[in-house]
C-alpha cells in the first residue's frame, strides 16, 4: 500500500508539472496582451508606459524563461502576486477555495444522503409505480438547466415566499455557523436537486447488479434478514463504482460550481478561475487550474484507496512496479 | 432553447412576483447591488468602474465634474485660475512655455485616523506615481505632465505643468496617498509596492481614507462595508451603513432587488438598459427608475484602409441608411439620444451646425450610385470591377444589446445595398488585440466613455494610429488622417482665450461631421432604479461617480 501511495504520488506530481507549463502555454497564447488589457481604459499611456510596465510584470521575457521563474518560486511555496488583484495568490485563493468546499461538501453530503435510500428503493422494486416515479424525478433533475433551476429557487423563496436570502455568503458582520446557514440553503439545494439524478441512477444500477448475484442469494438462503442482505452486502459492492464517481466528479465540480457561485454570488473557485482567465491573471489562473488537477488527482488516490476498504479482494501488493 | 426557456420562465415569474412594497432595509442602512466588484483598492493601480465607484465614497479628489458637468474642487478650496493669480504662464528652464498652478487643501481635511492631509502626501504622491517601478498606469502625469511640485506650506503647493494646457485646472487623476502609512511601505521596496500597499493589506486601516465613509469589511467578491468616518469635514452622511455587494449575474440582482435584499441599483456598473426597461414596465411603480444619458458614444468604428470605407460617400451613405430615430424608439423606449457627433450636445463644448444625417434612404442610394457601388446583383450593390460592397462588423459576444443593435444595422444597410456579416468576438479579444491591432477589417461595434470638455486627441489625430512602430499605442483605430483636425487637436489643448476656443471645437466637431471617421449612433444612458424613500442621489453621466456626493443622499424624513 505504501509503495502504491508513494507511486501514485510521484505520478500525480509529474501531471502536475505537465499542467502547468500546458497551462503557462494556452495562457500565452491566448489573445490579448495583459497590460494593453490594463491600459485599454487609459488614453493618456504611451508605447513607454507600457513598456514599462510588461517589463514590470515580467512579460518581456521568453517563456521558458518566465515558467522557470514561476517554477522555482512555486517550489518553495511562493505562488507570486495576482496581476489584477494585487494580493498574493493564495491569499485570494484559499478563502474562495474554503467556500467552494463548504458548497460542494454540502451538495455532495445531502445528494448522496438522499440518493442512496431512493437508488436502492427503486433497485428492490424495479418497474413498480414507485421506481417509475422515482426516474421520472431523476429525469426531470438531470434535464433542468442549473441556472434555470437556481433562478426558480431565487424568485419562489427569496422573492415570493422571502424565507430564505437570494444571495450571498451570510449576512453582513454575522460570523457564526448557524447565521449562515440560511445562505447555504438554496444554492446547496440548487445543486443537490441538479444532481440527485444521475447519482440515484448511479445507485440503482449498481444495486440491481448487485441484488441479482449468487452471494445475495446465499445470503438469503442463509436466512439473513432482508435489510441486512441489501444493506451490509449488496450495498457495499455497489458502493464501489458509486466511490469512483463521487470521487472523480469533485474534481470537475469545481468549474462546474461557476453557474452556481454565479447566481448566487457565492465567491467561489468556479468563478475565481473563470475571472483570471478572462482577465489573464495568469498567476492566478496556473494556481486555480493546478488546484482543480490536484482535486481530480486526490480523488482518484481516495477512490483507488477506499476500494480496498470496501472490497478485500483488492489488493495494491506489487502495485508499485 | 434552454436559454430561450429561462428567459421566458424568468420574465413569467417575475411578472408575478408580488406587487407590494418590496422588505425595506432599515433606512440608516443602504445596500447597493453592483454586477463587478472590485479587484484592488488603491486608487490609482488600474481603473474600473466598480473600484472607482466605491472608492469615491471614501475619498475626494482634488477636483472633479460635478452633475452639471462643470469643473468643482472637492479635496482644494478653490479652483485655480489665470485671472486670479493661482495659474500662470511660465517659460521653463529648457525655453518652453509650461504653467503652474496652486491649490489648497481643504484646512480641515484629515485622513481618518486623524492625521492631517497635507503637502508632505502631495509630494509623496507624487513620488510613488512618477516611479517606473510603481505600476501606476497613469504614468503621464506623474512622470510628463507634472514637471514639479513646490509646497508652500502644509496645506498649499503648486503644480508645474509640462504645457500650458487649458485644462490646467483640472487634476482629477492626481489620487493623494497617505505618507504617513504608505511611505515606509513603498520606500521598503518600490518594485514591489503595488502588491504591498496598505490598499491591499491592511484596506480597513481608517487612515487609508478620508471621505464620508470609510471602508469597514471587505469579503472579497461577495461585499463591502462601508462606515461613517468620524473625521470627515463635510456635511455627516445619513446612513449609519452603507453595503454594496456584488452580484455578477443581471438576473440574480435583478431578483435581489424585488427580495428586498438590495436596495438600489445604480446606472454606473448596474443592470443593463434594456433589462431596466422591462423592470420598470412591471415594478415601476414600486422603484424611483431614471436614465441618464451620458458620455458613453456609441458608433461604429470604421476601418479606413478598407477601400470601400474609404470614401467618404460611402460612409455617409451608409449612416443616411441607418434609420436612428426608429432604433432609439423601438430598442430603447426613446430612453438612449441619438448622436450626431462625438461630442455631446450635454457638454458645455458642444458646438450645433455641423451637419448631420438623417435617415434617406434615397440619399444613401444616390451616394452609393455616385462611389461606383451602382450595379444590385441580388439585392448586393457591385462596382465596375465586379466587387461586392460586402462589409464585416464586429462587437463584443455576449453582449445582448449591442447584438441586437447589430442584427437590425445589417438589415438596414441590406436594404441598401451593403451586404454586411456579423463576426463576433470576447471583449478582451476584440478590445485586447483585434482593435488595438487594428485587425478588424470594415466595422466594430462599440463605445467610448469620455470626460466632459475631453479633446479627443488619442482617437482623431493622425499620430495616435497604433503601428507597430509605436507599439500599437493610440486609439485612432479607424486610421483617419486629416492635417486639418490634427491642427484643430493641438491647438484645443493652448488655445484658451474662450472665443478662439469655441472657435475650435466648433471647428472639430464640423470636421468630424464632414470625414465621418466612424459612424455616430447613440449616447447610452445609464439607468438607475432607487427605492421611492431614497432621495439625494443625482448621477453624473460621466466618469466622476455619482458616489462623490453620497453624504447628500439620504431616506425621505
Amino acid at each position: 500500500m505504501t509503495r502504491f501511495l508513494a507511486s501514485r504520488l510521484l505520478q500525480a506530481l509529474v501531471v502536475l508539472l505537465l499542467m502547468s507549463f500546458v497551462i503557462t502555454v494556452l495562457m500565452t497564447l491566448m489573445p490579448g496582451d495583459p497590460v494593453d488589457m490594463m491600459l485599454a481604459g487609459n488614453p493618456r499611456a504611451t508605447p513607454a508606459d507600457a513598456a514599462r510596465l510588461k517589463a514590470l510584470y515580467g512579460l518581456d521575457k521568453p517563456l521558458l524563461e518566465r515558467y522557470g521563474h514561476w517554477l522555482q518560486a512555486a517550489l518553495v511555496g511562493d505562488f507570486g502576486f495576482s496581476r489584477l488583484y494585487a494580493q498574493p495568490v493564495l491569499t485570494i485563493l484559499l478563502p474562495r477555495l474554503g467556500n467552494t468546499l463548504l458548497l460542494l461538501g454540502a451538495a455532495m453530503a445531502l445528494t448522496l444522503a438522499v440518493a442512496l435510500p431512493l437508488g436502492v428503493y427503486a433497485a428492490r422494486r424495479p418497474y413498480g409505480w414507485a421506481d417509475n416515479a422515482i426516474n421520472l424525478f431523476c429525469f426531470a433533475g438531470i434535464s433542468v438547466p442549473a441556472f434555470w433551476l437556481a433562478l426558480l429557487l431565487i424568485l419562489l423563496f427569496a422573492v415570493e415566499l422571502q424565507w430564505l436570502p437570494a444571495s450571498g455568503l451570510g449576512p453582513v458582520g454575522g460570523e457564526g455557523w448557524w447565521e449562515r446557514l440560511p445562505y447555504l440553503v438554496l444554492p446547496v439545494a440548487s445543486l443537490t436537486l441538479a444532481s440527485i439524478g444521475g447519482y440515484t441512477r448511479y445507485v440503482r444500477a449498481a444495486m440491481m447488479g448487485e441484488l441479482r448475484q449468487d452471494y445475495v442469494r446465499t445470503a438469503r438462503a442463509k436466512g439473513l434478514g432482508e435489510g441486512r442482505v441489501v444493506w451490509r452486502h449488496a450495498l457495499r459492492n455497489a458502493t464501489i463504482p458509486i466511490v469512483t464517481i463521487v470521487a472523480l466528479e469533485f474534481g470537475a465540480l469545481f468549474s462546474g460550481a461557476l453557474v452556481t457561485e454565479t447566481m448566487f454570488a457565492w465567491p467561489g473557485m468556479g468563478k475565481l478561475i473563470y475571472d483570471s482567465i478572462m482577465g489573464n491573471d495568469l498567476n492566478v489562473a496556473l494556481v486555480a487550474l493546478l488546484f482543480a488537477t490536484l482535486t481530480t488527482l486526490a480523488g482518484n488516490l481516495l477512490a483507488d484507496a477506499t476500494y480496498a476498504g470496501l472490497d478485500p479482494r483488492i489488493s495494491f501488493k506489487g502495485d508499485g512496479a | 432553447m434552454r436559454t430561450g426557456l429561462a428567459a421566458f420562465t424568468l420574465a413569467a415569474a417575475l411578472a408575478a412576483a408580488p406587487m407590494g412594497s418590496p422588505a425595506f432595509a432599515a433606512k440608516d442602512e443602504l445596500v447597493i447591488g453592483m454586477t463587478q466588484f472590485p479587484s484592488n483598492w488603491h486608487p490609482s493601480m488600474e481603473a474600473m468602474m466598480a473600484k472607482s465607484y466605491v472608492l469615491s465614497m471614501a475619498r475626494r479628489p482634488f477636483t472633479a465634474y460635478d452633475p452639471d458637468w462643470r469643473l468643482t474642487c472637492l479635496l482644494c478650496t478653490e479652483l485655480p485660475a489665470l485671472d486670479k493669480g493661482t495659474a500662470e504662464v511660465e517659460t521653463r528652464a529648457d525655453g518652453k512655455k509650461g504653467i503652474k498652478v496652486t491649490y489648497t487643501i481643504n484646512p480641515k481635511a484629515t485622513w481618518g485616523d486623524g492625521t492631517p492631509v497635507t503637502t508632505e502626501d502631495v509630494l509623496f504622491t507624487w513620488t510613488v506615481g512618477k516611479h517606473p517601478q510603481s505600476g501606476y498606469s497613469n504614468f503621464d502625469l506623474f512622470a510628463r505632465d507634472i514637471v514639479a511640485i513646490d509646497a508652500k506650506d502644509e496645506r498649499t503647493f503648486t503644480i508645474h505643468r509640462d504645457k500650458a494646457v487649458c485644462s490646467y485646472a483640472e487634476i482629477n487623476d492626481f489620487e493623494i496617498l497617505p505618507a504617513h502609512l504608505e511611505r515606509a511601505v513603498f520606500e521598503a521596496d518600490p518594485a514591489t509596492y503595488r502588491n504591498r500597499s496598505k490598499y491591499e493589506t491592511d484596506t480597513t486601516n481608517p487612515g487609508l481614507w478620508f471621505g464620508p465613509y470609510r471602508i469597514a469589511q471587505v469579503e472579497p467578491g461577495s461585499h463591502v462595508v462601508l462606515e461613517p468616518n468620524p473625521t470627515w469635514w463635510g456635511a455627516k452622511p445619513a446612513f449609519k451603513r452603507v453595503i454594496v455587494k456584488s452580484i455578477e449575474n443581471t438576473a440574480a440582482l435583478e431578483a435581489n432587488l424585488l427580495a428586498g435584499q438590495v436596495d438600489m441599483v445604480p446606472g454606473e456598473t448596474g443592470l443593463p438598459l434594456d433589462q431596466v426597461l422591462a423592470f420598470e414596465k412591471r415594478h415601476g411603480s414600486r422603484y424611483n427608475v431614471f436614465y441618464k444619458p451620458g458620455l458613453f458614444f456609441e458608433h461604429v468604428e470604421l476601418n479606413l484602409d478598407n477601400p470601400a470605407l474609404a470614401d467618404v460617400r460611402v460612409r455617409r451613405a451608409l449612416l443616411h441608411a441607418i434609420d436612428r430615430d426608429a432604433i432609439s424608439k423601438q430598442l430603447y423606449d426613446g430612453r438612449q439620444p441619438v448622436a450626431h457627433n462625438e461630442i455631446s450636445p450635454l457638454d458645455r463644448v458642444h458646438a450645433p451646425g455641423y451637419p448631420t444625417y438623417a435617415f434617406d434612404p434615397a440619399l444613401a442610394a444616390k451616394l452609393l450610385d455616385e462611389a461606383g457601388w451602382s450595379e444590385r446583383r441580388a439585392g448586393v450593390r457591385h462596382n465596375a470591377k465586379g466587387e461586392r460592397l460586402s462589409l464585416e462588423i464586429m462587437t463584443t459576444a455576449g453582449n445582448r444589446s449591442r447584438e441586437v443593435l447589430q442584427q437590425v444595422l445589417q438589415a438596414q444597410w441590406r436594404q441598401a445595398g451593403v451586404e454586411v456579416r456579423i463576426v463576433n468576438e470576447p471583449a478582451r479579444v476584440l478590445f485586447g488585440d483585434t482593435l488595438e491591432k487594428r485587425r478588424f477589417k470594415s466595422m466594430a461595434l462599440f463605445a467610448w466613455i469620455s470626460a466632459p470638455e475631453n479633446i479627443p486627441r488619442t482617437i482623431l489625430h493622425s499620430s495616435m494610429i497604433p503601428t507597430e512602430a509605436n507599439n500599437w499605442a493610440g486609439q485612432n483605430y479607424t486610421g483617419y488622417r486629416n492635417p486639418e483636425m490634427d491642427k484643430v487637436l493641438e491647438d484645443l489643448e493652448h488655445v484658451c482665450e474662450p472665443e478662439a476656443n469655441r472657435a475650435l471645437w466648433a471647428k472639430l466637431q464640423t470636421l468630424y461631421a464632414q470625414d465621418l471617421p466612424n459612424l455616430p449612433l447613440f449616447f447610452r444612458a445609464d439607468p438607475f432604479i432607487l427605492p421611492p424613500w431614497l432621495e439625494g442621489v443625482v448621477p453624473t453621466g460621466h466618469l466622476d461617480s455619482s458616489t462623490l456626493w453620497i453624504e447628500t443622499w439620504k431616506a425621505k424624513e
